[in-house]
């Protein structure tokens, strides 16, 4: 995946909380067979209408937010299904960086296995974050070494993330190749450990 | 003797693989199920770095979401079909034991997993699936992962991850008279919030959960993630071992006796201690019905649909006005008033033999509301054959239900059962979000009981008031 250190961009408000994971891409997206090409379909049933037309009075529809790549939501963000499409589709559209006061444990893993990055900041500041970029055209920088979200208006704030996720992100490292630096105590471990069925005869 | 545990710090202890400092732990998977949707990236990942499955015996798959209910094998969703297709071509390349749409084991793998006595106490299980914490039940340890993550697995057998805290779900006291576990697990989510188990795997504990059987077990651990927690379980007891006892996957004979007395070995040690504990008297709980658009926007029968000028903050005032929009429902207006057109019985939470059984038994000799289209799913081929054995299917179709083959269905609306636009539901499943039953649909969680009555009344009824056949 593609590493991120520090990301300046532009900020889309999504005024809600508990957004969840049908929200930002509806299951009937859900049956493709690649990573590629989700961007189209996120936040379906609010971007578009019954007719398949884009609502114009959608806020993410608006010209202004065209090139966005730091969401802003409430709480509780990408709850629900583990679909990673999800971030997949987050991704697709051209966000970099979402920042909410909490997010759902799957969702929020899924994020940093693709190289986006999840901050988390306090109701205050994401709030304030929101009304800022509700006003004008607002751009934000995230900084992933230092661990700081700042404007060029006097806004700073701090976040955190596991140290191990924070690397991952900062090389972008394909984990199973990690992982597979340790495949001798996998070896060792499946020795000694049982597990029934030794076979699935299906 | 060593510091007492929980059952959840015993499962992890025996399946951490490594541990180094600055990350988390890696952790020995004993299960790996696989569906459609959340696969086709992770093979495709795997063939295009030339790597294989590590373990196929201990990876199962099965179609659930996309498969049609009725008319099985004609499916006209082209990209549907595309993705059954890829999934055969998947297990088949990799060695992946597939239960396939005509396989008389496939189910929705929450379902079948238990059922063919894979899903085992003390087990590490995952599924690129949210609900997969239905599998604690068992006294496992089931999260549901991405689908990168669902790769993983499948490369290395392992996941990263951190230690979870811990947190007591404590139960009190009796389940009153046709109330259900589906009733104490909405309450629970009523009471403490969607989130309130984020960052946690909660251990559900407490009277109430001991005297629940294996299906009312899954019903709850099924809901933990619309709690907010990626797992939840319940310790090993008799229950669970009776259950498991015989199933064509669990140990058989000396070998399951064996096995029986250690997982009992699993359960939570007296005085083992927890990061955080609720607690929740099981006498207080009605028959519950959800009337916004996510689980915890749930009240008793007996009650109103709040009203958004009593919300304590600025923020649930917002949030109770947009659900009441979605739903086209007025504020203050008792539930038991509201008419549905839809029922369905069915999904991982409600879907097992015991499941149908509760409700053709508020049926009986009843007829379906005419203004109401109802729909029965079983969770899996073997829970429809066993009903049918047993004549439920008789009982719902006389009643003017349609009884359907195995799959995920109207839960997620995903293979065209699907609750048409401004139209309101009845259903066993476990999301009532926004369109998660169709574009515009209006989705109210309840019971299998609960499901029934409301598809024989054409309004959501207080179950205990429906003449309960005495055995
Ligand atoms: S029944 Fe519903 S919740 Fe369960 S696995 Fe299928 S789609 Fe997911």
């Amino acid at each position: 995946m593609e590493p991120i250190r520090t990301h300046t961009g532009l900020v889309y408000p999504l005024n809600r909380a508990n957004v969840d994971t049908d929200q930002i891409i509806p299951k009937q997206f859900l049956k493709r067979i690649s990573r590629q090409g989700f961007g189209e379909f996120l936040f379906y049933n609010w971007r578009y209408d019954e007719k398949d037309q884009l609502r114009p009075d959608f806020s993410l529809n608006k010209p202004k937010y065209k090139n966005a790549s730091i969401l802003v939501a409430g709480d509780n963000f990408g709850c629900g299904s583990s679909r990673e499409h999800a971030p997949w589709a987050l991704q697709d559209f051209g966000f970099k960086v979402i920042i909410a006061p909490s997010f759902a444990d799957i969702f929020y893993n899924n994020c940093t296995k693709n190289g986006i990055l999840p901050v988390r900041l306090t109701d205050e500041e994401a709030q304030q974050l929101i009304t800022n970029a509700e006003s004008k055209e607002y751009k934000l920088t995230v900084d992933l070494e230092l661990k700081k979200v700042y404007d060029s208006e006097g806004f700073e704030a701090s976040f955190d993330l596991p140290q191990y996720q924070r690397e991952m992100l900062l090389n972008g490292w394909d984990e199973i190749a990690v992982t597979l630096t340790n495949a001798d105590k996998i070896d060792q471990f499946e020795e000694k450990h049982v597990v029934y069925p030794k076979t699935i005869t299906n | 003797m060593g510091k007492a545990k929980t059952v959840i710090e015993k499962i992890w202890d025996k399946h951490v693989v490594h541990q180094e400092e600055g990350k988390p732990d890696l952790l020995y998977i004993d299960l790996h199920l696989v569906h459609e949707v959340t696969s086709p990236q992770a093979f495709e990942g795997l063939r295009l770095k030339g790597r294989t499955v590590r373990q196929p015996n201990r990876t199962f798959a099965t179609m659930d979401h996309n498969v049609p209910t009725i008319h099985r094998n004609v499916i006209k969703d082209e990209i549907s079909k595309k993705q059954m297709d890829q999934l055969k071509i998947n297990c088949d390349e990799f060695g992946v034991p597939l239960a396939g749409i005509n396989h008389q084991h496939q189910g929705i793998v929450h379902v079948i997993g238990p059922e063919l006595g894979l899903t085992q106490p003390g087990k590490t299980i995952v599924c690129g699936d949210s609900h997969t914490s239905t599998h604690g039940a068992f006294g496992a340890l089931a999260f549901g992962i991405g689908t990168s993550e669902v790769e993983h697995v499948l490369a290395t057998q392992t996941v990263w991850q951190q230690k979870p805290k811990t947190l007591n779900v404590k139960i009190n006291g009796k389940l009153g008279v046709g109330i259900t576990a589906k009733d104490l697990i909405l309450a629970i989510i009523g009471k403490f919030g969607v989130k309130f188990g984020t960052g946690y795997v909660i251990e559900y504990t407490g009277e109430a959960i001991r005297n629940l059987s294996m299906e009312g077990r899954m019903t709850i651990c099924n809901m933990s993630i619309e709690a907010g927690a990626r797992a939840g379980l319940v310790s090993p007891d008799e229950t669970t071992i009776e259950f498991l006892r015989g199933r064509k996957y669990a140990p058989q004979g000396e070998d399951f006796e064996k096995a029986a007395a250690e997982w009992k070995q699993l359960a939570s040690d007296e005085g083992a201690t927890y990061d955080a504990m609720v607690e929740m008297d099981a006498e207080e709980i009605e028959p519950q019905v959800t009337w916004g658009t996510n689980p915890s926007m749930c009240i008793p029968i007996s009650a109103n649909i709040p009203n958004p000028e009593n919300a304590t903050s600025e923020s649930d005032k917002n949030e109770i006005k947009h659900a009441l929009e979605y739903m086209a429902l007025e504020a203050d207006q008792p539930i038991s008033s509201v008419p549905i057109q839809h029922v369905f019985i069915g999904s991982c939470t409600n879907s097992r033999l015991a499941d149908l059984q509760r409700a053709a038994e508020i049926v009986g000799d009843k007829k379906v509301h005419p203004d109401v289209r109802a729909i029965v799913v079983p969770g899996s081929q073997t829970v429809k054959t066993q009903a049918e054995e047993i004549g439920l299917d008789r009982i719902f179709i006389d009643a003017g239900f349609q009884w359907r083959g195995a799959g995920c269905s109207m839960c997620l609306a995903m293979n065209g059962d699907i609750v048409p636009p401004g139209e309101r539901c009845a259903s066993t499943s476990n999301r009532n979000f926004e369109g998660r039953q169709g574009a515009g649909a209006q989705t109210h969680l309840v019971s299998p009981e609960m499901a029934a009555a409301a598809a024989i009344e054409g309004y959501f009824v207080d179950v205990r008031k429906m003449a309960v056949p005495t055995a």
